[in-house]
């Protein structure tokens, strides 16, 4: 950190009216943002992190993510974890390139806490995805090199009166744009597979386990038939991550909870390996 | 031409020492003490949104008296230092001396320069740590010194009074409740010994409480602080009451008696 000197902290730092971290981080240390770097020529290989689910319930929303990283045909890491708590009601899930992803997930968790010290209240649930947005968007000339960040937003909308309408999902495209998606949601590259199953096993009165259920399944889906996604692992007890909000905050299910829904999952797909199966009338 | 007065570097610094402690003594006062769960703030404040304590980061809070643009300008300086740290190395890496120290260098510098009047304030910084011999309070003047506290700081107009009834009374690993009456108690007390009353909305009560997983902050607001209030504090009581000798808690037990 520069000081002058007499040792006082900068001027930026007594800036009034700026409420955002990352404009402060731009103002006094613009080196540490993540979009601001100088690119080389060519392209790297960095680990890539894939599918990422979220279905809404009857208050509030769940998101689960797999747990594989992969670098071209090579697993980098199978128990990395793609799914954030993004404040006390959001959380945000990632898919992409995973060391850039993580840093902007790590800055959008500052910027959050951060306004809510600040300003003493905590944004809206809008103003949080935009504010993701805007992130994305200074990526977009790493994403132009192949390094793209794709996140998924969800949270519990605390402004919104009917609880089985406060569960929403926001996705995002490379260059910024921020979609609100209804019911359920999936980005990454297993994303078409695990959307195609969650179309069927969508139903408006989800509840909570249901919700994590058809979750575990979705990834269970895209992990049949996308190499990059990772399935359930039994043997070293790795399960995808699920998170859930409700009015009560976030919560991240248990591993041993997880265990007895993946053992079902499993269990049923012995003999009917495509899934449950959605009735034609 | 007429040649400028002379005045002395030490009459020029009790010259702005005087005004900062002018208007420092105008303010209400604010309490922090350490109490079995962890670090208590209280501060008399009518204004729900102008708020005289805050959180700095997941185990640090800040609490201020004196002019209100000039402890904002601080907290928010704060709170920026500690989000910058903890993002640039780990969230573990960020200390209340951190925060502390650039406080003192910031009030410090801006006391003896010349180009600005010293800030008219008086800040605690506060960190609850794994024990009550982990926490650590710090005090800092207007004029950038820095005193290390245990167990208890009184700030603001009253600060000399409250700190002398508190030094009598104070008893360490009080509950909550019991804490919080020793905060209103002291806070109640004119010099004179004249009881006056505040309401629960006329104070401003939060806490560092050290169970609390990460963010160690809350805030005790409306129905659950008046619960708190009346739990251990009968607000009838402390109207009627005419005590003008505090009733020390020490007095009634030999074994805490120094003279022993």
């Amino acid at each position: 950190m520069t000081t002058d000197g007499s040792g006082r902290l900068p001027t930026a730092f007594h800036q009034p009216g700026v409420g955002s971290f990352a404009d402060f981080l731009g103002m006094h240390a613009p080196d540490m943002m993540p979009g601001r770097r100088t690119l080389g020529p060519g392209t790297v290989d960095a680990p890539h992190g894939t599918t990422i689910v979220s279905v809404t319930f009857d208050g509030g929303v769940v998101m689960a993510g797999d747990r594989r990283a992969t670098m071209g045909n090579i697993i980098a890491q199978r128990d990395i974890e793609k799914v954030f708590q993004a404040d006390e009601h959001s959380c945000v899930g990632i898919a992409g390139t995973a060391g850039l992803a993580i840093e902007l997930v790590r800055l959008f968790q500052v910027e959050l806490e951060h306004y809510e010290k600040l300003q003493g209240a905590t944004l809206s649930l809008e103003g949080k995805a935009n504010r993701l947005s805007m992130m994305i968007r200074g990526n977009l000339p790493m994403a132009m090199q192949g390094l793209a960040v794709v996140p998924l937003f969800a949270g519990y909308d605390l402004l919104v009166t009917d609880p089985t309408k406060a569960g929403r999902i926001f996705s995002f495209d490379i260059t910024g744009g921020r979609y609100e998606e209804h019911s359920f949601h999936a980005v990454g590259s297993g994303s078409m597979f695990a959307r195609g199953a969650l179309k069927k096993f969508f139903r408006e009165d989800f509840t909570q386990q249901d919700a994590v259920r058809a979750c575990v399944e979705a990834l269970y889906d895209a992990a049949d038939d996308d190499s990059a996604t990772g399935g359930p692992d039994l043997t070293r007890q790795i399960y995808p991550v699920v998170v859930s909000c409700t009015v009560d905050g976030f919560h991240r299910v248990a591993d041993d909870v997880l265990h007895d829904i993946v053992t079902r999952v499993v269990d049923a797909r012995m003999t009917r390996p495509g899934g449950p199966a959605a009735p034609l009338s | 031409m007429s040649a400028p007065f002379y005045v002395s570097p030490e009459q020029l610094m009790k010259d702005r020492a005087d005004y900062a402690r002018k208007g420092i003594a105008r303010g209400r006062s604010n309490v922090v003490l350490q109490y079995a769960d962890g670090i208590l703030f209280v501060a008399e404040n009518a204004s729900k949104a102008l708020h005289k304590i805050s959180e700095v980061y997941d185990r640090i809070a800040f609490a201020a008296v004196g002019r209100y643009n000039e402890f904002e300008n601080l907290r928010v300086a704060g709170v920026r230092l500690a989000d910058l740290t903890g993002y640039t190395y780990d969230r573990r890496d960020v200390t209340g001396r951190t925060i502390a120290n650039a406080y003192a260098q910031t009030l410090g510098a801006i006391f003896s320069g010349a180009g600005e009047k010293p800030y008219e304030v008086e800040i605690v910084v506060a960190e609850v740590g794994d024990d009550a011999d982990g926490d650590t309070i710090y005090r800092l003047t207007y004029d950038g010194s820095v005193a290390d506290e245990h167990g208890f700081v009184a700030m603001g107009g009253q600060a000399e009074h409250i700190t002398g009834l508190l030094k009598e009374r104070y008893v360490a690993g009080a509950s909550l409740a019991d804490a919080l009456r020793l905060a209103v108690d002291v806070l109640t007390q004119a010099p004179d010994g004249e009881m006056r009353s505040l309401a629960a909305e006329q104070l401003e009560v939060a806490a560092l409480v050290r169970s609390r997983s990460r963010r160690a902050f809350r805030r005790y607001l409306g129905p659950q602080l008046e619960a708190l209030l009346g739990s251990s504090h009968p607000h009838h009581a402390e109207v009627v009451e005419p005590s003008v000798t505090p009733v020390d808690p020490t007095d009634q037990d030999p074994g805490n008696n120094p003279s022993f």
